[in-house]
């Protein structure tokens, strides 16, 4: 009994000395635990079932295959590869004109001016709409039949469009609803960026004769650089990653020809509606790891550059 | 060195904590559960999706809660939400769901044979009165797996010829009973009435199967042969694509779409911007409800017209009631089965506008009566002549119907439907094979 109490005040501070030389592991424990749970644990599921089957139900009985589902995916020039092509084309070309058109209105929205508060309101409106509902209000105003955008094409003696029902159209109207939406984000990391720039440089350029847009090529856009380089992986890995807008206003496929099937769209339908759990997984471990070499290409090349 | 080894021996009693913490939560889930079924849990979970059925039967069911003392916990989706549902819970092998309403010709092979949905053969003889006799054979066989009862069907479809009766007598021609005949409604309409199309149907490649499977069958062909091998690249096959994306392109809506469900279909004939339209029958309130439809007044009924094979509608059970074979409380769900498809309540469904499948509701002059009359008949005719089913009966339904859809939208768009058609053949052969 005396041995006891005797003991445990030291077992305590034995304890507590450990648990203070390790405090950092100690509380960052509960966030790793669940980052691990949340993240590692399902990627290692989906890992696994890429190997493997896996189809109709995930609890009934399945063989590993090694990678062969992986040289289909791959052989498979019919889905897959244009999926590729399309998720690129996507987000390619709305990153494009994303950060030529946000860049344009950083620059406008620089210099203080009357009501600007208003404006920068009215151009941070389509970032809080939800994508689903944003996907339905372009799904009607882009309605072949009884559509706002043909009615103002046909006040102007254009003949109508298919838009989103188009083979050829229906993948351009979708990265023209994604600049809509996506463009004020871009807007604002730039103008986080110009209003943390220096007046100096550019004053030195005007005194030096320099016109407008030599100030704004030489002198301010390679100050901006970073924020660019920031902008550019925060919107290109969301964009490609995009599946709301596309699953809204063409369903599972992505339309009857496929026109818009990225391989998030292509993944979904794998998983969710032809039960092909295997083949699914290996698009998304191929995805993933396509993802991690672009993060990793453009910022080894930032470093690379800075040295 | 060391403070290598206390960073592992901290990872790891995380990793067994949070492992204790998760073993202990999935051990709790079926005490708790056991408990519940040997008591019998007051609350039944019932899934369902959005149809005029689910309506109907949602105002009952204060009468259900009154009689049985029991509870019912209603959850309700759209069909590719319900998909996902399933997809989801079921793979999970949850025992949050008692009765589901699911499709047994889209996913029930896939579910029975997943073992998703509880066997109710001798529920279903336990009591004579309710009668189990009465359900209609062909979509009883359908929510049959391997001799063994998995669901009760309660909604049956048809495909029925929807036509404006003004369009029609407006062009001086009688209600076309031959494919010949609709074809040459459609182009007079298209050709008189400026901006409303000659005819009108689904048109997107997944959504379009089962309607385009009367065309095919009064053509004479269907999609696995008797041999069991293809036969989408069959002459009848081929003819039958051809016919009906042809009738969609040249007297279908300016810059059709080919992404159109019915909900998309329904909407062009209910704007009064098409003559003609072929369509389940069980949307018939939608064209027929003045508060929906501005053509209502005006809108009438006919049986598939006839092709090269006759007038081959489907007649097929869309919705059946299931039991999730894991759930806890499967006698409290059956209880709520049975009520929902009691001949009284089918009786009442049915006079609010779903086809049922019992045989004494459609016998019974009472259970008719709401229907307008071509509508009834229409029906009758395509129950007489029906086809069991209205896709492809395999177990991989959605991607066989991108298969068997894929020459469907080439003709719509005035591709070369036939090589299209030889081409999804040869992929049809394969998923066939697979299943073998």
């Amino acid at each position: 009994m005396t041995a006891t109490v005797a003991i445990r005040p030291t077992a305590w501070k034995t304890y507590s000395a450990w648990a203070n030389r390790h405090r950092k592991w100690l509380f960052a424990a509960p966030a790793m635990i669940f980052v691990g749970l949340l993240i590692a644990v399902p990627l290692a599921w989906t890992a696994y079932l890429s190997v493997t089957d896996s189809q109709g139900s995930v609890r009934a009985p399945s063989s590993f295959v090694g990678i062969a589902n992986y040289l289909k995916v791959l052989g498979d020039t019919d889905r897959y590869w244009p999926a590729v092509l399309r998720t690129f084309t996507f987000t390619g070309g709305a990153l494009a004109a994303e950060l030529v058109l946000g860049m344009g209105i950083a620059l406008l929205l620089w210099r203080p001016f009357r009501g600007e508060k208003w404006v920068r309101v009215a151009i941070l409106l389509p970032l809080v709409a939800t994508p689903v509902a944003v996907g339905m209000m372009w799904r009607l105003i882009f309605d072949p039949n009884i559509g706002f955008a043909n009615q103002v094409l046909r006040w102007i003696g254009i003949p109508p469009q298919p838009w989103l029902s188009g083979q050829a159209t229906a993948l351009p109207t979708l990265m023209f609803v994604d600049v809509w939406q996506w463009t004020p984000m871009i807007v604002l990391i730039l103008l986080a960026g110009l209003t943390s720039l220096s007046e100096e440089p550019d004053e030195a350029a005007r005194i030096d004769g320099a016109n407008a847009w030599q100030r704004f090529w030489f002198v301010t856009l390679p100050l901006m650089r970073t924020t660019v380089v920031v902008a550019i992986v925060l919107r290109g890995i969301d964009a490609l990653k995009t599946f709301d807008i596309l699953y809204a206003t063409k369903g599972t496929g992505g339309g009857s020809f496929h026109e818009v099937e990225t391989l998030n769209v292509y993944a979904y339908g794998l998983s969710f509606d032809y039960n092909d759990y295997g083949t699914a997984s290996t698009v998304l471990i191929l995805f993933f790891l396509l993802i991690i070499a672009i993060m990793w290409m453009v910022t080894y090349r930032r470093k690379g550059n800075r040295s | 060195m060391k403070r290598h080894s206390v960073r592992i021996a901290v990872i790891a009693t995380a990793a067994i904590l949070a492992a204790g913490v998760l073993s202990s939560c999935s051990s709790a889930a079926p005490t708790g559960g056991s408990t519940a079924a040997s008591t019998g849990s007051k609350t039944i979970r019932v899934t369902l999706a959005n149809h005029v059925w689910t309506d109907a039967i949602k105002a009952k069911l204060p009468e259900f809660e009154k009689e049985t003392g029991l509870k019912v916990e209603l959850s309700q989706y759209g069909e590719d939400q319900l998909s996902a549902q399933y997809n989801v819970k079921l793979n999970a092998g949850t025992n949050e769901i008692d009765v589901m309403m699911y499709r047994p010709l889209q996913e029930g092979k896939l579910f029975a044979k997943d073992g998703y949905l509880a066997n109710l053969s001798t529920d279903v003889k336990s009591d004579p009165a309710w009668g189990w006799s009465d359900f209609q054979s062909g979509p009883v066989g359908s929510t049959t797996y391997k001799d063994k009862v998995v669901g009760v069907p309660i909604i049956t479809e048809q495909e029925v010829l929807y036509y404006r009766k003004d369009l029609l007598a407006k062009a001086g021609l009688k209600v076309p009973k031959t494919m010949a005949e609709l074809e040459q409604a459609a182009k007079a309409i298209k050709a008189q009435n400026p901006g409303v199309a000659g005819f009108v149907a689904r048109t997107a490649k997944n959504a379009a199967v089962t309607q385009y499977s009367s065309f095919l069958y009064s053509f004479g062909g269907d999609f696995i042969g008797k041999s069991g091998k293809s036969a989408i690249a069959s002459d009848a096959a081929k003819k039958a694509y051809a016919y009906y994306g042809g009738l969609i392109r040249n007297y279908g809506p300016a810059n059709v779409s080919t992404d159109m469900s019915w909900p998309e279909a329904m909407a062009i004939f209910t704007q009064g911007n098409a003559g003609l339209y072929t369509e389940a029958d069980s949307l018939y309130k939608n064209a027929t409800d003045p508060a929906k439809s501005k053509v209502a007044d005006t809108v009438g009924f006919a049986p598939m017209p006839a092709g090269p094979g006759g007038s081959k509608a489907y007649n097929v059970p869309s919705w059946a009631l299931g039991i999730n074979a894991a759930s806890d409380n499967q006698s409290n769900a059956w209880k709520f089965v049975k009520w929902a498809t009691s001949k009284k309540l089918t009786l009442a469904v049915q006079q609010a506008g779903v086809p049922s499948a019992r045989t004494s509701v459609w016998a019974n002059k009472a259970g008719t009566a709401t229907y307008p009359a071509d509508l009834a008949a229409a029906i009758a005719a395509s129950t007489k002549n029906g086809i069991g089913h209205d896709r492809p009966l395999v177990i991989k339904v959605p991607e066989s119907r991108d298969i068997v859809g894929d020459p469907l939208v080439v003709a719509i768009t005035g591709g070369d439907s036939n090589a299209a058609a030889d081409q999804a053949s040869t992929a049809f052969q394969k998923l066939l094979d697979a299943e073998k």
